[in-house]
């Protein structure tokens, strides 16, 4: 099967935001997620994960573009003002089905 | 009212702080390990497990007391407690508008924290009470579930009285759904079914081992609360003073307001530790989702930072004093 370009988006966020993001993202048309714990400095400073309350996710979503815009103009309105996700997307070549 | 322990009275006459609780020396060590950077971490799936092991614990704590005592009048009484723990931030709130100039979501925010509870200074009050020898009712810890959640509500309608939407649907899940409630109303079912004859079993696992998990947890407390420390600075000495004084004009109503409702010593120690705790596992999650705009650093700083550790060295013995004082006038 030949590779197919899509969306990569990843979001770096508060763990308690895991939840409703990944339902709405669903809703959205996203076939699928991935969330990893994360930790890292940034520019709301550093997030040790060290403590349930203080914990960061990655959330990786795989989509076509423009499934993808809808889902970042949708984290955008909602929640960049007061949660300040990191968001961020790059093109990637899908090899399976 | 029940007994006084003669040893514990003594003890206090000859001024020696004979009921000293060696735990909550594990939060001094967690934060002296954060502060110099050594590499203790506890696990977050340990973290996890020890707050459900600490919330079960205390469940079936109280559901066992209950089972042995008719429960009779408390309605009326817990009413009164609950209002009067619901009332909480529309003291506080007030204070930090107008005293600490703190916007209105931040002051809603921090008043909703110091008007919920907290279950580890509860556990040390347990702890601090057994060492003292100093019985309570078990319906305290009926308290303990019933305080949690109103004055977060209460919270969210200060921060948002006039401006903006709550999204009350999601904000009521997280508290009545959220590990602690759930968790603590479960055990303390389980504890009333299964009385004390049939806790017995595992009596072991949750009795015994209860200060020795404590301790782990006060250990992992310290080590959060040191890499708060460092904020304390940008809080300002208006929030640190909050954080200490609030506690005090709270736990001071608790004595009263346990005597006036006849509560036991013990019991009365209890009630001014639940008012004077903040919450800072229940009210952050609750107040992220509810009040997103309100900075979360200032009121788990001030919660956490300063009145955690305030409570647990030098609050209890001070609301043990208070409660023995007023009982001891009062009559």
């Amino acid at each position: 099967m030949a590779a197919r370009t899509q969306k990569l988006i990843t979001v770096v966020c508060e763990s308690m935001l895991e939840a409703d993001l990944t339902r709405e993202i669903v809703s959205l048309g996203a076939a699928g997620y991935t969330v990893i714990d994360a930790r890292g400095l940034g520019s709301h400073g550093m997030r040790s994960g060290a403590w349930g309350k203080e914990g960061n996710i990655q959330l990786e979503i795989l989509c076509d573009e423009p499934v993808g815009q809808k889902i970042i103009d949708h984290l955008k309105r909602n929640y960049d003002k007061d949660y300040g996700l990191l968001i961020f997307s790059s093109d990637v070549e899908r090899h399976s089905a | 009212m029940l007994p006084r322990p003669r040893g514990v009275e003594a003890g206090w006459r000859r001024g020696k702080s004979v009921t000293f609780e060696p735990v909550v020396l594990f939060f001094l060590l967690g934060l002296a390990g954060g502060l110099m950077k050594t590499d203790t971490k506890l696990p977050g799936a340990l973290y996890d497990t020890l707050s459900i092991f600490l919330l079960l614990a205390i469940g079936l704590k109280g559901g066992v007391e209950l089972a042995k005592q008719p429960v009779g009048s408390v309605l009326f009484n817990g009413l009164l407690i609950v209002l009067a723990g619901a009332a909480t931030p529309l003291v506080a709130f007030p204070v930090l508008r107008k005293l600490g100039r703190l916007s209105r979501p931040d002051a809603a925010s921090i008043a909703a924290h110091y008007g919920s509870v907290s279950v580890v200074t509860f556990s040390v009050g347990v702890t601090f009470l057994s060492r003292a020898q100093l019985d309570y009712e078990g319906f305290m810890i009926v308290f303990l579930v019933l305080l949690e959640m109103p004055a977060l509500v209460i919270g969210v309608l200060l921060a948002r009285y006039g401006v903006g939407e709550v999204r009350w649907g999601k904000l009521l899940h997280e508290v009545l759904l959220g590990k602690s409630i759930f968790l603590l109303s479960g055990g303390l079912i389980i504890g009333y079914i299964a009385g004390p004859g049939g806790i017995k079993p595992l009596d072991l696992l949750y009795f015994d081992l209860f200060k020795g998990v404590l301790a782990l947890f006060l250990l992992e407390m310290g080590l959060v609360a040191s890499s708060r420390l460092a904020d304390l600075k940008t809080y300002g000495p208006f929030l640190v003073g909050f954080a200490v004084i609030m506690p005090l004009v709270l736990g001071a109503g608790g004595a009263v307001m346990g005597w006036a409702l006849g509560l036991s010593v013990g019991s009365t120690v209890l009630l001014s530790t639940l008012y004077a705790s903040a919450s800072y596992i229940a009210a952050p999650a609750a107040m992220r989702i509810a009040v997103p705009e309100a900075n979360p650093a200032l009121s788990i700083g001030a919660s956490l930072g300063v009145t955690f550790p305030f409570n647990i060295f030098i609050g209890i013995p001070v609301y043990h004093w208070m409660a023995e004082t007023i009982h001891r006038i009062g009559g």
